[in-house]
């Protein structure tokens, strides 16, 4: 797809209601983005405080293997929470994404392995891995944008077990089952970025630019668009737009997001090898994103940090052979018990406050669920 | 784990007056899972000492990561890699067990003796399998063998059919270093396949868990001559003494100790013995602690194990073939037994490579 054609697509603006006081074409009461309010609130300002202020009260363990890990997974689920939440694409391939960007992270910059590196700055190996990253993410875009549903799922499955194949047997590039070791964060004006402290606030950096990122492209007209789309895309064609390119540019983005988020999990790692895009990791990604809540970015995170928690103190409540199983009943509790991960629950928990100030419970539950699904969406179809 | 175990129920858990306090933690091979593990168990569960991991790559990354916790001592659990105490030594990372490397040793000459010239080796395609067949290589090869034919394989591989049709006819054995699953998916094949050749086993193929394997082609291992730092037949007392007090504390483990339960009982006695001798005296970022490892000669049930410079066992290796007994058991008979096996095979660190795909070589 070229740069022409996209914009050609951009150029078909959103239908604007021509008189007031008809409803939108569509009939949907898609709710206007609220422009003109300010959408800060003082909950935004408490968790911004204290996410800057974490690393000064965890211990390094909490700020790195917990914070920077979770915010590092976060961002590449954030990506998948985009691609399903506002395009209703589900792709498995996101971690391979992601890996795929660690991979010509540590093959274009400097690690241990000998023969397979090519020891370039690392600023020019994070640029060519983050575009190798987002081609990568749009071509398997363009592969799949065609299918709908579970065949998406399938075919971006498929990509993703072909890719761990190719990285586990092929030794000229990609170095076999042993990946390619100690892909370590430069040193950079005197801080080494891997030590606890300025890793975590590097993640945290990239993760706050993901989400603001995200949270602005879904006001923009592509968003809008992307939601129209997911929701009826047949009358979106009728209307003149061009389905297919804007299915395949959410791919793009959402691909440098994940790749983004691959360079810093392959850093927090300091390796990276074929288990680190195998199919476990590959469904990790969906689980913390459906963990968290589809309908709004700030799911991912909440459920990467859910994801780190378990994964990390699930062996401490139980003997170490039945940890497992402790996982998947948490899993399994959250998505029985809400339709739309920890975010449903989030929205069930102040539907019901606002109930006892004397609301209504229907009118409160639909007014929250409107304004909440304004304007990044999901309203449940 | 079980081996582990063992050893900490040995001394009832005590060790200088004062209670052992074990934290466990999980991996599954992967060595980025492994690091998450022990930065846990080290910054968060506050571990003094850390024993593990299991496996190759995890041994390396755990060895890196050791670098950064000074105060810690890291004693290794049964992961057999060169590189781990060859490339770049971490002063706080131990092993008191020989690695893959070692695991072979006269295994060539046994071959030879065996009268198989020219072998052709099948093995996975990591560092691992690449220490077991330099092990064998280097000594098969200076004795005169030939390799004419190494076929890498991926680990986990399912079909091994376009390697059965590379074998070539004028070999007179394949030397097979896979583990687990992989083994019994070869051996599976080769035989529907028609395969008759002898096999020469890594230190891993005839472990007890291939043995206990309860399929019909089971026979087909029977005669198979192997290297490893374990033999199930090994008659003398320490041994024995060390099989009884395993089958007592687990009776529903295996019929014998595993490599691995061997190995974890080993890294874990030393772990022990070196409290014992400085009386759980860890001050000083563990220092005497440290010497005493260094100096400790661990009395184990394959016999003495001691240190070299770069904190690596230097120790016993058997040599056994595959037979059956009475009741229908395989179990490994005893042929050689060669003691202090030091890492670098006899030569002097200069003249040592780490084994790779193409290093030795002799086609």
């Amino acid at each position: 797809m070229s740069a022409a054609n996209w914009r050609g697509a951009m150029n078909v603006q959103t239908p604007r209601p021509v008189a007031s006081g008809r409803p939108p074409a569509g009939g949907t009461p898609a709710p206007r983005p609220r422009r003109f309010t300010n959408p800060i609130r003082p909950r935004h300002i408490l968790v911004l405080a204290f996410l800057l202020a974490y690393p000064w009260f965890a211990p390094p363990f909490f700020t790195f293997q917990i914070g920077a890990q979770a915010l590092a997974l976060g961002l590449i689920a954030l990506s998948l929470t985009f691609l399903a939440g506002a395009g209703g694409m589900i792709s498995l391939a996101q971690m391979t994404v992601a890996g795929l960007t660690g991979y010509m992270v540590a093959i274009f910059g400097t690690a241990a392995t000998d023969g397979v590196t090519l020891g370039w700055p690392w600023w020019l190996a994070v640029l060519i891995g983050i575009a190798v990253g987002v081609a990568a993410a749009t071509f398997i875009g363009w592969l799949s944008v065609r299918t709908e549903g579970i065949y998406t799922i399938m075919i971006t499955l498929a990509i993703g077990v072909a890719f761990y194949y190719l990285a586990l047997q092929n030794y000229a590039v990609f170095n076999g089952f042993q990946g390619v070791q100690k892909v370590f964060p430069p040193t950079l004006a005197g801080v080494y970025w891997r030590a606890p402290t300025p890793f975590y606030y590097l993640t945290l950096g990239c993760a706050l630019a993901g989400y603001l990122f995200v949270v602005y492209l879904l006001r923009t007209p592509f968003g809008i668009a992307l939601q129209g789309i997911r929701d009826n895309p047949r009358r979106m064609h009728a209307l003149g737009f061009n389905v297919t390119a804007h299915r395949v540019a959410a791919y793009s983005v959402a691909g440098v997001i994940a790749a983004v988020g691959g360079v810093l999990f392959t850093w927090y790692n300091g390796l990276v090898t074929p288990g680190s895009v195998g199919t476990g990791w590959l469904i990790n990604i969906l689980v913390i994103a459906v963990l968290g809540g589809l309908r709004h970015p700030v799911g991912a995170f909440l459920g990467a940090i859910v994801f780190v928690l378990l994964q990390n103190f699930a062996i401490d409540v139980i003997d170490r052979e039945r940890f497992n199983l402790v996982i998947g009943v948490v899993f399994l509790v959250i998505v029985l018990f809400s339709r739309d991960g920890l975010l449903g629950w989030w929205a069930a928990l102040s539907a019901r406050m606002s109930t006892h100030r004397g609301e209504s419970p229907w009118t409160a539950a639909r007014k929250r669920s409107y304004a909440r699904s304004s304007p990044s969406a999901s309203s449940p179809s | 784990m079980r081996g582990a175990e063992l050893a900490v129920r040995q001394r009832n858990g005590v060790v200088a007056g004062r209670k052992i306090e074990i934290i466990k933690a999980s991996s599954d091979a992967k060595p980025d899972v492994a690091v998450n593990a022990t930065r846990k168990l080290v910054e968060q569960d506050k571990v003094d000492i850390m024993v593990g991991p299991l496996s190759g790559s995890e041994g390396i990354a755990v060895k890196e990561y050791s670098k950064t916790q000074p105060n810690i001592t890291f004693i290794n659990g049964s992961s057999g890699a060169q590189a781990t105490t060859l490339v770049s030594p971490s002063p706080n990372f131990y092993r008191f067990n020989t690695d893959g490397g070692q695991w072979m040793v006269g295994l060539g000459k046994a071959a030879l003796d065996k009268g198989y010239k020219r072998v052709m080796v099948i093995a996975e395609d990591y560092a691992f399998p690449y220490s077991q067949v330099q092990g064998f290589m280097t000594e098969y090869c200076k004795l005169g063998g030939k390799v004419p034919v190494k076929a890498w394989v991926p680990l986990g591989g399912k079909d091994y059919s376009s390697v059965i049709a590379r074998v070539p006819k004028d070999v007179d054995a394949l030397v097979v270093v896979l583990g687990g699953a992989d083994a019994v998916n070869f051996l599976n094949q080769y035989e529907q396949a028609g395969g008759d050749k002898p096999l020469v086993g890594g230190s891993i193929t005839v472990s007890q868990d291939i043995l206990n394997y309860k399929g019909k082609r089971r026979d087909s291992l029977v005669g198979t001559i192997a290297g490893a730092p374990i033999a199930d037949a090994y008659d003398a007392p320490e041994w024995k003494a060390f099989v009884a007090d395993y089958k007592k504390n687990f009776p529903d483990g295996y019929p014998s100790p595993s490599l691995f339960a061997l190995v974890y009982y080993l890294n874990m006695k030393a772990t022990l013995d070196g409290l014992e001798a400085v009386k759980g005296d860890l001050s000083d970022g563990q220092k005497k602690y440290r010497d005493a490892l260094n100096k400790l000669v661990l009395k184990s049930p394959v016999g003495d194990v001691k240190l070299d410079s770069n904190r690596q066992a230097i120790g016993t290796t058997f040599i056994t073939e595959v037979v059956k007994d009475a009741q229908g058991n395989l179990y490994n008979k005893v042929l050689r037994k060669i003691d202090n096996v030091n890492q670098t095979l006899g030569m002097t660190p200069a003249e040592f490579k780490v084994g790779s795909r193409d290093e030795p070589n002799c086609p």
